[in-house]
Formats: structure tokens, C-alpha cells, sequence
């Protein structure tokens, strides 16, 4: 059986790949990734704000309070060669590569053009087979357009893509107004791959603090429905690998994902929650589900039941929304919520 | 043959560490000032892997004190390896009885010495001889260098010459005015140092060393029969040295150019009159005769390089045979001798000369001695003039002084002020710096810029404030077309950098402004406006001296390229600019490169705003239009207000304003002692925010006034009328005081008028003496500007206007809320012109607006719009009584807490210290009748650095009394106030019974069985004692003369040896050890930052692994010692460790414990510091999460405990919570070795997180073993 697939033109074993997640940042883990069963790891992200911040940061508490008070001129040693996160990562990234054979794929995450995005250009030098960014972008300020929105992110791909000749896929969030369109500029900016979506952790409040507070949940398989439904709307229509990053935890999951499009399917939560061991079960899960049906191979489901594949394409659009109300029924006796409380 | 010798610009402190660092094997230091940056130097370099000339990296090891660092330099010495420390003061006085024993057993080494003031009647970081003068008898070489150059180039000779002569040498050179001067001078070369090295003689060191392979016994005990000839034996090589060194000199000269012997005269050949000097006051000197002798006057200088051994003959052939009258000059005060050291060996020099030299004595020379520059007291061409002046027929005044002026013992010499002899073709500037803003750095990088780009030398010189918080600073550049010999302040600068508007109004700045100088301003406002609001005084000077005037917003540029508060590069762009001293396109490439330079290595985003505030500085340049005739409305304010105290007036404001040096002698205390409670008048107006009251959303919890760490937040419960009495009163005597905000104060040095006078006395409440004020109850103009803040929100409905209120003084109180003091008004007071504006206090309250939650009951606002009020209320508040409680109320909770009287206010720590809280604690809950020992450290210079005395007393004058001995013998000073206390009580006691008839037998009986375990209790004893004073009044009898003398004693009082971790861990560790031991009442309180903070960040055994220090640069390698688990183990010492920010209550708890403990105790109290690198304002989250994380355990150890069947040990902290890395890596310390060593730094921090884990495990188990087996060895003890 074949569960090979290709993504972002390279050769990959099967179509699970860990995503950026805590799980890459020690060698010895992405080691364990590889022997578990991972075709591809994509790197931990570096953040554009987290080397300004650093750099800022260090910059700040070797000049602060120095040259004022006469018996302490300084107050950290000054001579040490600092390697700023992006040094580390650069350095993690050389080192991955040569632990393992599967592809690493770089992660760069920023909002903004100029000089950060060269460390794209520095992950390729340091190996990275391939470059996964992402552009997060919040508009909290009430004056930007969509439109400016839009054209930040397609900036910046431009721009990386500029630096450096490995393929590149955009992570992308599901807000935008018209997603199809986003997509296919996002591919004529250059984007080699989309991975769908971005998950926006989004804030707390804290009632007893009194205070906003951040807030991280692990991903459940329900949260996959929105990716796979992009998936299968854009697959065959923007000229770029598709991959699904949010939601996937079973072997169906991603039996789902392929069938909507997908060369790949994402895996951070489940690894995370309960052990790097779970890609080998989803693998032969997937195998026996493969087997049992007698599918030869991954390439032949990819796409399968994408929109323009399945014989309802309004499955995927409004249509599916009145679909879904119109099959609510009222809950008179709290059945459904009393299933729900633990 | 000469090598290439690269051109350098370094202070004199890294050219003796350079040259130490490739001579040497094994380097043992220990930090003081200024000698440490040579220690910090030479430990960076071999943690860099940087080689000797052996091609070895020299091992250096940070020791726990001077002592400590001598005894090892002797060890390795005698073990066979090059071996040499750094040092200065208080420190070489400790490596002495080592030093004797280096020099008795012939040893060559090299000890460099930045020479400064040993402390006397105060404690100075500055520069004399008095430190090397005192160890002048240990037999040690003693070799002066009098320039950064010479620096360099001595320490080399003085390395050659110790291995040739096997005498220890003392390398010397003035603190700070050398050890901190930045210059241009030329690096030897490794040939160079080469060259001069004799391996063979390094060979011969080792071949003598200690080893079993070839044993010998050094170190013997002799007896009276032997120890004086073998004394003597010693001679010949001690009257080899000088030919030794000269012959050093010499080949230095042959192979690097640069001349020296052990006395270089230079002026006049045929001058009749000299002046022999040491020191960096030989170059002055020096540029002083070469102006006489080029008007026509014979004049000359005899500049000693080797003082010990001092060579008769080679001093005799470098004195000019025509020389009529000497002046000795001595940097040093030897009180009670016939002169001081130089003098005393030149008489002896020429006496020996006339034995053998009849025509010499036929026409001695006149000999007079002086003294000049002690602790770094300012010696300039014109002080040096008033020396050879004096040496004319007819004046010759002998143990003179010069550079002050003594109208007591009328010893100085009055000199030209205004004397400029400094050649015209060198740039001179002047930069006035606000802290850390990095004028100073911007300095520096200047001179490199000029020093190592063009071929012009440059010479910088910064003076620095005493100050941690708020401090300025005043750079001296000099650049010029030869080598700069000008030690000294310049006095007519040709440009003159404010980079502080308001110090146009603090300091006599445009004093060294030469005619025709150029002006920049650092201006807050408008070009249109700037001229405006220059003081008028200034805008006359400016006119008289026809200066031209620049201005460049530098906040505002700072603030729009990223740079914060950093002005540094836009001032320095600036200058450049204007002084032209270089092309304008070139210097700013220079600059820029510079930029790449200094923050390259600090990552991208940095050089870029650098870079982004060089491109916007030059657009906001502009020349101010000076007019004619003054035209500014703004006059200086009057710093002495009534009701200053004179001495205050007199003594300690010119002293605020920077004009100490005018003070005369007879200003001064003659043994030390200064009033307390003087940081009061300061008023230095440093925070640009200050926290504003909420009474509405205020819960009184008292956090705020307890984690202020400048005391400038207090609470208050008061009673209705009195308030309204005096605000009635104040309705009437005053002016409304509303006027409207003079921005131009705003970083004026505004002193207080704090009240006193102001009222009519029969209207005033008792007033008591203490500062509160009103919150800022008009909501400022800005605050319309944050809705989100709630400002605009109504009072709820507690609160009320007293009627009648004078429009300034509304004040807005609330309603006590405890039933204690029930009835009573409350109210939150901040001193904004001493607040430092650290945010602490907004961070701990814990009260949240219910309509807006980002407003608390403190929250930050702009000082400016309310900064009038606040005076006033400040004002106001000083003079309303505090409702004293009855006796059922107690001090055990942080509300209750806050109603005390702080005794410690206004210190110059920095902003948001973590250590002051403590010691406001302890002013506030034993402040009346507190002894403190306090180490020499952060803790005492920013109590009782002059001249602001934070100690305060309270309206019965009451308050801490407070000294500080040394930094290694606090805890034995402190054992010393309780030895007399015990003594002089007892006395006490014993005289209370023989005076019994006359005392009465129930006054007797209640001195001697008072209950002073309380308040109420001690209150009781201190009226007792007044009764019996008024019983013994007009005694003539010597009993009750001496119980009056004495009869204080009867009231109980606390003995607190206060100091860091560096005192208690490090170089005091003996004495506390031995004073716990003892048994006896004295309290220790470690102010733990876990790392030497005074001295600028160096390890201490407090220092936790993989915190990078300096002296642990690679990340600390050890675990912090537990000082606690190793005082209990005495069984009968209360221990606790406290952690305010983790739990206030605690630390209350362990206050009140500690201090009740009838024996010794031990509070260790986790303090947060800027050397630990987090943002000050979050100190108490920051204590929380060291706690947390298991870093830093609570637990309070009370033997009393055991005689309860309980125990001892109660741990207050819960099991870690926390990963120890979350603690670890928010701060810079511990992250610092992430960003330079990642794989070293994951194994620390593992490391360190299994033992965190192992330690709880311990204590945990320790303090849940049932109580017959807690610590069966502790009930023997």
C-alpha cells in the first residue's frame, strides 16, 4: 500500500506531518517524530516579535541604569557573543537536519516587510527543505481595510519568496471576507502550499484577577470542519498544495483531509495531549481503514470529495447552512444538554 | 625592532588589565571601587578564551574578600605560578598582613592598584594616596603611573622589574581620575611585553616554589635570636630595585620610544623653584611650569615614579642643582605627623645630602609640604600656579592645602578661579547627562570615533553623581592634534551639551562655557518657545559670553525612532553636526558604524532604531536667535525657604545644588556626624509620572505604602476635626496655591518648603511631623485623555468635601473601614517631587475600578498638571496628627502597618528597589528605638551617601540611630551596640536600685519589671524614664549623674546589623556566623539581590546557578548557599526567609518575630534588583514567582516553638508551582546564558531545577518530622 503523497514538490513517505508545535523544538523529539512515523516536520515558528523583542530586550538591560551611579558603571558582563533566538533556531535547524532524513520545513511567522524575513533566506542556508509562514495578523485598528489586511499578507509573501528558492506555503487564518480570492492571490504572490488554518488563540477573562489572560486549548477533531470544508472548496482551483492544520487527531481525520484535498494533514494537539506514539496508530489506522477498502494508495483518495469531486457541491456552501438548521430540533427535555455536562 | 602598536582609547583600568591579563597565571580578585572593572576585564577575557604571552589562558577566581584574594595570590605565588590581583582602599588595607609576608619571602608579583581614600570620618569611592600610603611599610615597591599611557606602560615595567628583583611591586595610579579616564594611547604590542618578559626569570619563580619534589619549609615562627638579622637579610635586593627598574625603563625606552625614570624632572634647568608630585597631579603640574617657564619664569616639576625604595641618589641628580625652595605635594592626609609621606622622605632625602654635601648645606633648599586632592578633590594648572607661587621669597607657607578653603586652621592657598592656560587648538566639550540616558556611552563611543578614526588624540573624563535613581552625569571630552595631559575638569568649554532642560535651573552650568562656546539644548518645546523658558539668569549669560544656541527635541525624536529614553545617539548626532569636528556626512557615517559596532552583536532590530535616530536627529536641529537683552520671565527658584533648618540651609542645600566645593571648612561636622533625616529637603522632581489616589476604588489594604520603595506613598487615619481645623486654618493663612502649572520645574531641584511656619502655631494641630499628603483630587488635564481610566467617573458616595476647603486642598477621604479606629477618616498621601515614578505601588493594588477595570485606587498620571497641588497637600498633610489607636490594636497586618510612621524615606535608591521595602518595614515597626549596623553596600550608600540622610526621626525625634563601619564587619559592629546596650542596661539597673529611695519604690519596680513587649508597653517604660529624670533633676551625686546619663537604656531597644548578600554571604560571613553564635540579642537582615549590587553585578555566593555575573560570565556554576538551613543549625537562632512580593504578611510576621526574639535571629530577605534584569515596576510579581517556583522557599524557624511541643521550622511557601525555568527565564541574568551559551544554559537550569526539588523535599521533610525528632542535636544546644 501506498501512502506516499507529495507536498510543496517534495516526496513524502505518508501525509502526516507534525506542525509547528512545542514537539520540534528538542532534536531528540523531532528524532522520536521521524521513528514514530512523521514524513515531514514543520519547525516551531520564529516570530518576527519575538527577535525584535529579544534584541530589544537585551539591549535594554545591558544599557539600563549603566554609566549614571560611579561605583557601578555596568551591571552584566558585556563581553559574551549573544546568539539571539534566531542563531538558536538557525543552529536547531542544522542540527535537525542532520538527526533525521524526513524534510524540515521552517517556520517564520511576522506580520510586517523588512529585514526579518531574510531569516528566511538564513533557514534555507541552514537547510530547511521547505519554508511554512505565517503571516498572523490581527487588525485591531479600527481604520485598516481588508484590503490593507490583505495586501500586508501578500507582502510578505512576496518578499520571502523573494529570499530564497525552496518552495513556500502560507499559513493562513479563516477570516477573510472572500477566502477563494485570498487564495489565489496568496498563489500568485507566490505561495507554493496553503495550509489551512491558522488557530487564533484567543484571550480570557480572568474573574478573579479582574484581568485579560491567555488562554491555550488543544484542538478537538470538531474544529476540523472549517478547514476541510476550505479544502474541498479550493482544491483543483488554486494551483497550490493544500494541507489541513487544525483538528486532526484520528486516522479518519485524516482520511477526511485527503479526501477534501489535502497532500497533507497537520498534527500538533494529539501528539501533544497523548504522545508521539499516536502517529503510529493513525497510520495503521489509516492503512487498515485503506486496506479494508481496498484504496492502493493516498494519491488515489486525494481530493476525492472535494467540492467539484462530490455530487452535492452545495454541500460545501450556503446551501449546507440551511441544511443545518433545518435539521435542528428542539430539546424540550434537555436531553441533548444534560449528555453534555461531564 | 618595533611592532605595529594599534592606537586604543581605554580608561586606565583596562590598560593595567591588559597588561596584568598577558603576564599572568593566576589572577584572584575581589570587587571594589574603582579598581573592579580590572578584575571584571580580565575574568571576561578568559572566559573568552583570551591567552597570556605563555599561550595560556590565566585562571581567575572571584575570592569572598580582599583578604581572601591575598591569601590566594600568596598561595599560588608560593606554588609557583605569575600570579596578581586589583584593587584599592579598604581592600589593599586587607590584603596587608599578606603583603608583609609576599614581600618578607621575596616574591615577585605585581599588584595594580587604583588608588583611592580610605574611609575615615565618612567612607569615599574616590581618589588619593591614603590607601597605598598606609601599606607603605609591608616592604613592597611602590611605582606611580600618572596617565592612562603611562598606565599601560608601567604596569609592564613594573612586571619586568618584580621578576628581576624579586621584590613584590605596587603598581599605583589615582582612582578614578586615572583608573575612569577614557584616552587615546598606543597598546603595547605582544612583542613589546615580550621583549621585556625574562622567561628565564619566570623559570627561576617557579624553580623557587614549594614543591614535594624538592621540599622546604617557608613560613617559619623564629624567635628574637634570629628574626632581625634575617630582617635585614633581605637588603641588598631592596637596594637593587632601583637600579633594576631603571635599567627596565631604559629598555622599554630602546624598544617603545617612551622615556621614563624613577624621578623625571622636567621645566626649567636652571629652576630655583620645584615641585615634586605623584600622581596624576604631576601632569597638571607639569602643563602649569611649562606655562611659568614660557613667561619668563624658572620653574620645574620632579615627577616620583618609584616611590619605595626611595633612591637618595637617583632623587638627588633629577633635582635641578639651582632649585631655592621645594613643595611637596601629598595626596594624602597623615593627621599628626610632621608632614606627610613624600614630604617627610624629600627632607630626609636632601638632610641625608647635605651630610655629604657641604655646599648643599651651606644653601639648603627651603622645603614646604602640602596636601592636594584628597578623594579625588579637584587639582587644576590653577591650584598648581598657587603652589609655585607659593614657593616665592617671602611666602613659603608649609603644610599647606590647596583646592579648598580652610578658614579654621588657615592652611590652604587661595587660587585663580578663572585661570585658562589650556592651548587653543584642543576641542573642549562639555556634556550635562541625565542617568542613564546614555550621554555617557554616547561619550565614549565619541572618543573612539575620534580616537581610532582620525589621527587627533581624545581624552574623556566623566563625573558621576552619587545617586542610583535620577543621578546626572558631566562628561569632559578633550580632543586635540598631540597627547592630552589634562587631568582635570575642563573649565572653558567651547561647547556645551544640556541634555536636560531642567538643569538649566539646577546647576551653574554655562560656568565652564568659554566666550563664543556653542550651546546645545536638549528642549522640550517649540524652537519658537525654547528661548522662552531658559531661565533668565542663564539667557544673561548666553548674551555676556555671545554664545550660539542650538535646540533638538531629543525626547520626542527618542520617542519617534524606538529609542525610549535614550537621547544619546540624537545628542551625539547633534554635536557632531554643530562642533564640526569632523564633516557632517563623514561623522555620520562614523556613527553608524559605531552603532554596528557597539550593538551589532545585540541583534538587528537595534541597530536599526540606533540608525533610525541618527537619520531624525539633524532634521530636528535648529539654531536658536539669541537676542540682545534677556527677555525670560523664568527666575530660578529660591532653594532655601523659612523654616529650613540653618544647617540644612548652609550646608547641605549648596551640596544638593552641586556647590559643596564652595563649602568652607568650617562648614563641616568635625568627626563624621550629620543630621538625619535630610533627603527630605531634596525634592530632586525625578518622575515624570507619580501614582494618583482613588479613594473611591481604594480597599486601604495598605500594599502600596508597604511596597513604596521610596517611602513617598503614605497612609493615614486621622480624625474629621482635626483636618478640618487646620484645613480651616490653612483656608485663611495661605494663599489658595492653585496657580497655574510652571512646566518649566518641572526637573527643577525644587526643595520643600515642607510646611513648617506656615501656620499660625494656636491653630495647628499638634503637628507631627511627619509627611502625608492629599491624593491629587483634580483629576489632571491629561486623564480626560484616557476615558478607559474612569477618571471621569463621580465619587461614590462615601467620600465627601469638607466644607470651606481652600480650593487647592480638596480633599477627598474616605471612611476607615475596620471597626478599630472606627468612626475615623482615611487617606492615601504621595510625595510626588520624591517619588521616582517606578510604578511599584499602581502594581501591587489590588483594587479594580467595577466600571473600568485598568483603573486602580493608584494609578500613574503625568506629574506636571498636578504637581503645584500635590506640593501643597504635601505641605498640608505633614501637619495633620495621626489618630494614635489604643492598646488593643495591633502592627501584625499590612493595613495596620501603613497607619506607622516611615523612619526611612527619600533614599537614592533606584527606582523600584527591591531592599528598601524591608528597611522601611523595619524603620516603621522599631524605627524609635533601632540601632543599625549597616554594611558598606547599596543599603548604606543609598541611606547616607551626602547630601541626603534618608534615616528620618518622627515629632518626638526619635528615629533609627544608624552607622556603618566596614563592609566585612558589620555583624561584629552590630554585636558591638548590643555588647553596650547589655552592659549600660544592666548598669542602668543596678544604679535604679541603689538610687531606690529616691526613685520610690513602685517607679523602681516599674523600670526594673517593665513589660516592654509592646507598644503600649515601651511607651509606659519611656515615660518612667522621663519620670526619673524629673526625680534626679539638679542630682549632683555621681549615681545619679551617671543613671541620668545612662537611664535611656532602660528603655528596650533593637539592634539590626543591616547589609547584602555580599556581607552576609561572602566577606562577612565569619562575623555573622560568630555573632549568631553568640547567642546574644542582635537581628541580621540580609537584603539577598544574589549578587553584588553595589559594585555594579558581580557573583556572590547568593548568585544561583546559571545566573550570569560578572566573575561568572559562563552562567554561575554552584548552587546558592543556604545561609539559613546553615543558621539553624544552631538550634537557637530564629531564621526566616521572606519574600515580600510572595507574601506581606510573612514578612510582617517574621519582622515582628525576629525582632521579639530574645536571642539572635536571621532574616533573609529576597530582594529584587536591577542587576537581576526584569522591569522593576513588576518587583513583587517577580518575588512571587521566585517563590513559586520553588527558587526561594518562605519559612520562619522559631526555637520558642520547641518548648511548645511544635516545630521550629514552619514552612510559609507552598511546593513549587511553577517550572523553575518561567522564574528563570524572565530574567536577563538567567537568560543571558540562553543568548550566549543555550546548551550550557538547559544544563544549568536542569541542574538547578532538580535542586530546587531536592531542596523542598528537604525542608518539606524537615518541617513535617514529628517534634521529639525535629532536631535532636539542636535541644543540646
Amino acid at each position: 500500500m501506498d501512502l506516499s503523497t507529495t507536498y510543496l514538490g517534495l516526496k513524502l513517505k505518508n501525509p502526516i506531518v507534525p506542525s509547528a508545535s512545542p514537539l520540534s523544538r528538542h532534536v531528540d523529539t523531532i528524532r522520536r517524530l521521524e521513528d514514530a512515523g512523521a514524513a515531514a516536520v514543520v519547525m516551531y515558528s520564529l516570530f518576527e516579535e519575538q527577535q525584535h523583542l529579544e534584541s530589544l530586550q537585551l539591549d535594554h538591560y545591558l544599557e539600563y541604569q549603566t554609566e549614571a551611579f560611579a561605583e557601578a558603571l555596568t551591571w552584566v558582563p558585556t563581553e559574551p557573543q549573544y546568539k539571539l533566538g534566531s542563531e538558536e533556531y538557525l543552529e536547531h535547524i542544522r542540527r535537525a537536519k542532520e538527526a533525521v532524513q524526513i524534510p524540515i520545513i521552517g517556520s517564520l511567522n511576522g506580520i510586517s516587510c523588512g529585514g526579518w524575513t531574510r531569516y528566511a533566506a538564513e533557514m534555507q542556508q541552514a537547510g530547511a527543505d521547505a519554508i511554512e509562514l505565517n503571516p498572523y495578523y490581527v487588525a485591531t485598528q479600527i481604520k485598516d481595510t481588508a484590503q490593507e489586511a490583505e495586501e500586508r499578507v501578500l507582502a510578505i509573501t512576496r518578499e520571502v519568496k523573494g529570499r530564497v528558492s525552496i518552495p513556500v506555503a502560507v499559513k493562513i487564518g479563516p477570516c477573510w471576507s472572500a477566502m477563494g480570492h485570498m487564495a489565489s492571490r496568496l498563489v500568485e504572490a507566490g505561495a507554493n502550499g496553503l495550509v489551512l488554518f491558522n488557530r487564533f488563540y484567543q484571550p480570557d477573562l480572568d474573574l478573579e484577577a479582574l484581568e485579560v489572560v491567555p488562554h491555550l486549548t488543544l484542538s478537538t477533531s470538531e474544529e476540523m470542519r472549517l478547514p476541510l470544508r476550505w479544502v474541498a472548496i479550493l482544491y483543483g482551483r488554486v494551483p497550490a498544495d493544500l494541507a489541513i492544520t487544525t483538528g486532526v487527531h484520528t486516522y479518519q481525520d485524516v482520511l477526511k483531509g485527503l479526501m477534501a484535498g489535502a497532500r497533507v494533514t497537520q498534527m500538533a494537539s494529539e501528539l501533544l495531549q497523548n504522545g508521539i506514539g499516536r502517529i503510529r496508530e493513525i497510520l495503521a489506522g489509516l492503512s487498515t481503514w485503506m486496506a479494508e477498502r481496498e484504496y492502493a494508495s493516498v494519491v488515489e483518495m486525494q481530493g476525492s470529495m472535494s467540492q467539484q469531486n462530490v455530487a452535492d457541491p452545495a454541500a460545501f456552501e450556503r446551501a449546507n447552512y440551511m441544511k443545518v438548521l433545518h435539521s435542528w430540533r428542539p430539546d424540550p427535555a434537555g436531553q441533548l444538554f444534560r449528555a453534555m455536562l461531564p | 625592532m618595533a611592532s605595529v602598536r594599534q592606537p586604543v582609547t581605554i580608561d586606565g583600568n583596562e590598560a593595567a588589565a591588559y597588561v596584568a591579563h598577558k603576564t599572568n597565571e593566576v589572577i584572584a580578585i575581589y570587587p571594589i571601587t574603582p579598581s573592579s572593572p580590572m578584575g571584571e576585564h580580565a575574568d571576561e577575557w578568559s572566559v573568552r578564551g583570551v591567552k597570556n604571552l605563555w599561550g595560556t589562558v590565566p585562571l581567575v577566581i572571584e575570592m569572598q574578600s580582599e583578604g581572601g584574594a591575598a591569601g590566594a595570590v600568596h598561595g599560588a605565588l608560593q606554588a609557583g605560578s605569575l600570579t596578581t590581583t586589583f584593587t584599592a582602599s579598604q581592600g589593599l588595607l586587607l590584603m596587608m598582613p599578606n603583603m608583609f609576608k609576599i614581600a618578607g619571602e621575596l616574591t615577585p608579583t605585581v599588584f595594580h592598584i587604583a588608588a583611592r581614600t580610605v574611609a575615615t570620618h565618612a567612607l569615599s569611592i574616590f581618589g588619593d594616596h591614603s590607601d597605598v600610603m598606609a601599606v607603605r611599610a609591608t616592604g613592597w615597591a611602590m611605582l606611580f603611573s600618572n596617565s592612562v599611557q603611562e598606565v599601560m606602560d608601567q604596569a609592564l615595567i613594573a612586571q619586568a622589574a618584580t621578576l628581576q628583583a624579586r621584590v613584590p611591586f605596587m603598581h599605583i595610579f589615582d582612582g578614578f581620575r586615572t583608573s575612569h579616564e577614557v584616552m587615546k594611547i598606543e597598546r603595547l604590542s605582544d612583542d613589546d611585553i615580550r621583549s621585556l618578559i625574562d622567561d628565564r626569570l619566570v623559570h627561576e619563580l617557579r624553580r623557587r616554589a614549594l614543591s614535594p619534589d624538592h621540599p622546604f619549609i617557608r613560613g617559619t615562627a623564629q624567635n628574637p635570636d634570629v628574626f632581625f638579622q634575617e630582617r635585614e637579610a633581605a637588603n641588598p635586593y631592596y637596594d637593587a630595585v632601583p637600579g633594576i627598574v631603571q635599567e627596565v625603563m631604559d629598555r622599554f625606552a630602546a624598544r617603545v620610544g617612551r622615556s621614563y625614570h624613577l624621578f623625571d624632572y622636567v621645566g626649567a634647568p636652571d629652576a630655583d623653584r620645584v615641585v615634586v608630585v605623584m600622581g596624576s597631579g604631576a601632569e597638571t603640574t607639569e602643563q602649569m611650569a611649562d606655562y611659568l617657564n614660557a613667561h619668563g619664569e624658572k620653574v620645574g616639576v620632579l615627577k616620583v615614579r618609584l616611590f619605595r625604595p626611595f633612591s637618595v641618589p637617583h632623587f638627588l641628580r633629577a633635582l635641578p642643582p639651582t632649585v631655592r625652595a621645594i613643595a611637596v605635594l601629598d595626596r594624602v592626609k597623615e593627621p599628626g605627623a610632621v608632614g606627610e609621606p613624600l614630604y617627610v622622605d624629600v627632607c630626609a632625602a636632601l638632610g641625608s645630602a647635605q651630610r655629604d654635601n657641604p655646599a648643599l648645606a651651606e644653601h639648603p633648599p627651603v622645603i614646604v609640604g602640602g596636601r592636594y586632592g584628597i578623594s579625588s578633590k579637584e587639582y587644576n594648572p590653577a591650584m598648581a600656579k598657587a603652589v609655585f607661587d607659593n614657593l616665592m621669597e617671602g611666602r613659603r607657607k608649609n603644610n599647606f592645602t590647596v583646592g579648598i578653603e580652610d578658614d579654621v586652621t588657615h592652611t590652604s592657598l587661595d587660587y585663580d578661579h578663572y585661570l585658562d592656560i589650556e592651548p587653543p587648538d584642543v576641542t573642549r566639550a562639555v556634556f550635562w547627562g541625565f542617568g542613564s540616558d546614555g550621554t555617557v556611552s554616547a561619550n565614549k563611543n565619541t572618543i573612539k570615533i575620534i580616537g581610532e578614526e582620525t589621527p587627533d588624540y581624545a581624552q574623556g573624563y566623566f563625573v558621576y553623581d552619587s545617586k542610583k535613581a535620577g543621578a546626572h552625569t558631566v562628561s569632559h571630552l578633550r580632543f586635540g592634534p598631540r597627547p592630552i595631559h589634562s587631568p582635570y575638569l575642563i573649565q572653558h568649554a567651547g561647547f556645551i551639551g544640556v541634555h536636560q532642560f531642567g538643569f538649566l535651573e539646577r546647576f551653574p552650568i554655562l560656568d565652564s562655557a568659554a566666550d563664543g562656546a556653542t550651546l546645545l539644548l536638549n528642549s522640550p518645546y517649540d524652537p519658537e518657545r525654547t528661548w522662552d523658558e531658559i531661565p533668565r539668569p542663564v539667557q544673561e549669560a548666553i548674551i555676556a559670553k555671545k554664545l550660539k544656541v542650538y535646540g533638538v527635541n531629543a525626547y520626542a525624536v527618542a520617542q519617534q525612532t524606538g529609542m525610549g529614553n535614550k537621547i544619546n545617539t540624537i545628542m551625539q548626532t547633534c554635536f557632531f553636526a554643530i562642533s564640526g569636528i569632523l564633516p557632517r556626512e563623514e561623522a555620520i557615517a562614523r556613527i553608524k558604524e559605531s552603532i554596528v559596532k557597539t550593538y551589532g552583536k545585540r541583534g538587528e532590530a537595534v541597530v536599526q532604531k540606533n540608525y533610525n535616530a541618527v537619520d531624525a536627529s539633524l532634521s530636528g536641529l535648529y539654531e536658536i536667535p539669541v537676542p540682545a537683552q534677556a527677555t525670560s520671565t523664568v527666575e530660578p527658584r529660591s532653594k532655601a525657604e523659612a523654616g529650613v533648618p540653618e544647617f540644612v540651609r548652609k550646608v547641605t542645600i549648596p551640596m544638593m545644588e552641586g556647590r559643596g566645593d564652595e563649602l568652607p571648612v568650617s562648614a563641616m561636622p568635625v568627626d563624621g556626624t550629620w543630621a538625619s533625616g535630610t533627603t527630605r529637603y531634596e525634592k530632586r522632581n525625578i518622575a515624570l509620572e507619580v501614582p494618583v489616589w482613588a479613594p473611591e476604588v481604594c480597599i486601604q489594604c495598605g500594599r502600596c505604602s508597604l511596597y513604596c520603595p521610596h517611602a513617598v506613598v503614605r497612609a493615614k487615619v486621622v480624625d474629621e476635626q482635626d483636618w478640618e481645623r487646620l484645613l480651616a486654618a490653612q483656608g485663611r493663612g495661605l494663599p489658595a496655591g492653585n496657580a497655574p502649572v510652571e512646566e518649566r520645574r518641572l526637573g527643577g531641584n525644587v526643595l520643600a518648603t515642607v510646611g513648617e511656619g506656615h501656620l499660625p502655631a494656636s491653630v495647628i494641630p499638634p503637628a507631627e511631623g511627619v509627611a502625608c499628603t492629599l491624593p491629587g483630587a483634580q483629576p489632571p488635564a491629561r486623564m480626560e485623555e484616557r476615558p478607559s481610566l474612569g477618571a471621569h467617573l463621580p465619587p461614590t458616595e462615601e467620600l465627601r468635601r469638607p466644607a470651606g476647603l481652600a480650593p487647592s486642598l480638596q480633599w477627598l477621604p474616605a471612611r476607615w473601614r475596620e471597626p478599630e479606629l472606627s468612626g475615623k477618616r482615611f487617606t492615601i498621601a504621595v510625595s510626588v517631587e520624591d517619588c521616582t515614578g517606578c510604578g511599584v505601588c499602581v502594581e501591587v493594588c489590588p483594587a479594580k475600578d467595577k466600571r473600568a477595570v485598568g483603573r486602580k485606587a493608584l494609578n500613574m498620571e503625568p506629574v506636571l498638571p498636578i504637581r503645584e497641588q500635590a506640593v501643597a497637600n504635601w505641605a498640608f498633610f505633614k501637619r495633620l496628627p495621626r489618630v494614635t489607636p489604643n492598646a488593643a490594636f495591633r502592627y501584625d497586618t499590612t493595613k495596620n502597618v501603613q497607619l506607622l510612621q516611615p523612619l526611612f524615606e527619600f533614599h537614592s535608591a533606584c527606582a523600584g528597589c527591591g531592599e528598601t521595602p524591608y528597611l522601611r518595614l523595619l524603620s516603621q515597626l522599631v524605627g524609635d528605638r533601632l540601632y543599625i549596623a549597616n554594611a558598606t553596600g547599596c543599603s548604606s550608600i543609598y541611606s547616607s551617601n551626602l547630601p541626603g540622610m534618608a534615616y528620618a526621626y518622627n515629632h518626638e525625634g526619635r528615629g533609627p540611630a544608624w552607622s556603618n563601619s566596614l563592609f566585612e564587619d558589620n555583624a561584629e559592629f552590630g554585636l558591638g551596640f548590643r555588647l553596650t546596650l547589655d552592659k549600660q542596661t544592666q548598669f542602668a539597673r543596678e544604679l535604679v536600685e541603689r538610687l531606690r529611695p529616691r526613685l520610690g519604690g513602685e517607679l523602681a519596680d516599674g523600670l526594673l519589671h517593665a513589660d516592654q513587649e509592646s507598644h503600649d508597653g515601651i511607651e509606659a517604660q519611656r515615660r518612667r524614664v522621663a519620670e526619673l529624670r524629673r526625680r534626679l533633676e539638679g542630682a549632683r551625686d555621681p549615681d545619679a549623674l551617671n543613671l541620668l546619663s545612662i537611664a535611656g537604656f532602660l528603655v528596650r531597644k533593637s539592634v539590626w546589623a543591616v547589609g547584602g548578600d555580599g556581607w552576609a554571604y561572602d566577606i562577612g560571613y565569619g562575623g555573622l556566623d560568630h555573632v549568631l553564635a553568640t547567642g546574644l540579642n542582635v537581628h541580621m537582615l540580609v537584603l539577598d539581590s544574589e549578587v553584588y549590587s553595589n559594585t555594579g553585578g558581580q557573583a556572590s555566593k547568593s548568585t544561583d546557578l546559571g545566573a550570569v555575573a560578572k566573575f561568572a560570565v559562563g552562567g554561575k556554576r554552584t548552587p546558592k548557599k543556604d545561609l539559613g538551613m546553615m543558621a539553624m543549625s544552631y538550634g537557637y537562632v530564629y531564621v526566616a526567609q521572606v519574600a515580600m512580593g510572595a507574601s506581606d504578611s510573612q514578612t510582617i510576621r517574621a519582622f515582628q518575630e525576629a525582632e521579639s526574639y530574645p536571642g539572635p535571629s536571621l532574616i533573609i530577605a529576597y530582594s529584587t534588583c536591577i542587576a537581576q534584569g526584569f522591569n522593576m515596576t513588576f518587583s513583587a510579581a517577580q518575588e512571587k514567582r521566585a517563590v513559586d517556583s520553588g527558587h526561594f522557599i518562605l519559612y520562619r524557624y522559631d526555637p520558642r516553638l520547641r518548648a511548645q511541643g511544635r516545630n521550629p521550622l514552619q514552612l510559609d511557601s507552598k511546593a513549587p508551582s511553577i517550572p523553575l525555568r518561567e522564574y528563570y527565564y524572565s530574567e536577563n541574568r538567567y537568560r543571558m546564558l540562553a543568548q550566549s551559551d543555550p546548551d550550557q544554559a538547559e544544563r544549568l537550569l536542569a541542574e538547578a531545577q532538580e535542586h530546587v526539588r531536592e531542596r523542598w523535599q528537604l525542608y518539606d521533610y524537615l518541617a513535617h518530622r514529628p517534634v521529639a525528632e525535629a532536631q535532636p542535636e539542636l535541644e543540646r544546644a
